[in-house]
């Protein structure tokens, strides 16, 4: 299955975003291997040269580590991971909040919204009605 | 050396009125998958012909490693025609052996493993195959080549939604580092995630030369959108 791209977003920095998603979800264990450039290239239906781009980044942000003769390998920092899954989950919660200020609500409506207080699909049909 | 293809003010003129394309100078390095986007009638399988020396320029000079295209650069190129020229009633083993007899670099095995994993037959003749599976053969026969420039003009006009994955597929498998894939296509928005670069070509002029992601960003539409811009009619 060819991974699901935007269109408008450079390829190489959604493939950086999802890799890194795989990782820090544990799909790719700390310490695991990666799949190849190429094999991942080719599930992914992207050129090779761009997942090696990707490849290099995570490595830069030092997710990954490459050893000489035996591919590539996720970090076996668990800590630093799961810092980064923090961080990644810090920007979802941020982007939801701004989208539910876009829609209107202040913070206080949209936590108390995510309490279960109110029920949103009941007054989106009552609207309708 | 990291130039593979260099095209010095290359121009084919079949006569004076009618200019295909038109001063064209691009360095092209290794290790690339490129397209060739351009309306009908921009010049794409003109330049495409002059790069495998089925045609001269009128002015111009083109190199492929180092040399210029002849008998010695075309051992080195790996060239999909927009429309076929095996004979159909050929079976499709004796067009590996063809393949084989005709250039060094062809590799019999990549070709039948690849037949095989498709499912096709062989043994059959070439004109019993779909339309679809005709195209993946002669795909497999050029990409069982293990040239430095592959060629490919259109090779995924008219094939089903799954044939070309697998044609793209086949594709990002088959070539490796040292050599360049040039796909000429006005499919752009089909291919555009498996493109490094893009050339873009206008009444036989080149447009625009840069990376697909260099579009993105600059631009924050797919190549397929901003080619719809500049060529906006």
């Amino acid at each position: 299955m060819a991974w699901d791209l935007d269109t408008d977003r450079p390829i190489y920095s959604q493939l950086v975003e999802r890799l890194q998603m795989q990782i820090v979800s544990g799909q790719y264990p700390p310490g695991g291997k990666l799949p190849s450039v190429r094999d991942l290239a080719a599930v992914a239906a992207v050129n090779p040269n761009t997942m090696q781009k990707a490849f290099t980044e995570l490595e830069r942000s030092g997710l990954i580590v490459t050893q000489r003769t035996n591919g590539r390998n996720v970090i076996e920092d668990v800590q630093r991971i799961q810092g980064i899954r923090a961080n990644l989950a810090k920007e979802q919660v941020e982007t939801f909040f701004t989208r539910m200020k876009e829609l209107g609500y202040a913070e206080a409506e949209t936590l108390e919204l995510l309490n279960g207080k109110h029920c949103i699909s009941n007054n989106y049909e009552g609207e309708q009605g | 050396m990291n130039e593979l293809v260099e095209l010095v003010g290359v121009t084919k003129a079949y006569d004076a009125k009618n200019v295909a394309v038109n001063n064209i100078t691009l360095t092209l390095p290794r290790g690339k998958i490129i397209g060739l986007l351009g309306p009908n009638g921009s010049g794409k399988t003109t330049l495409i012909k002059m790069m495998n020396g089925l045609l001269t320029p009128s002015q111009g000079s083109i190199k492929i490693n180092g040399q210029y295209v002849g008998t010695e650069t075309k051992a080195h190129v790996a060239y999909l025609p927009d429309r076929t020229y095996l004979s159909g009633g050929k079976k499709i083993s004796q067009i590996l052996d063809f393949f084989g007899d005709f250039y060094a670099d062809f590799s019999k095995e990549k070709a039948l493993e690849m037949l095989h994993s498709l499912n096709i037959d062989p043994s059959v003749r070439l004109k019993t195959l779909s339309k679809g599976n005709k195209e993946k053969v002669q795909l497999i026969l050029v990409m069982s080549r293990s040239a430095d420039l592959y060629v490919l003009d259109e090779p995924i006009a008219g094939v089903d939604p799954a044939a070309r994955d697998y044609i793209l597929r086949t594709i990002i498998n088959n070539y490796n580092q040292d050599a360049t894939v040039i796909i000429s296509t006005h499919l752009i928005g089909d291919i555009e995630q498996v493109l490094d670069e893009v050339i873009f070509m206008r009444y036989g002029h080149l447009v625009l030369y840069t990376s697909v992601d260099n579009i993105r960003e600059q631009h924050g539409k797919s190549v397929d959108a901003y080619f719809r811009e500049v060529f906006a009619c």
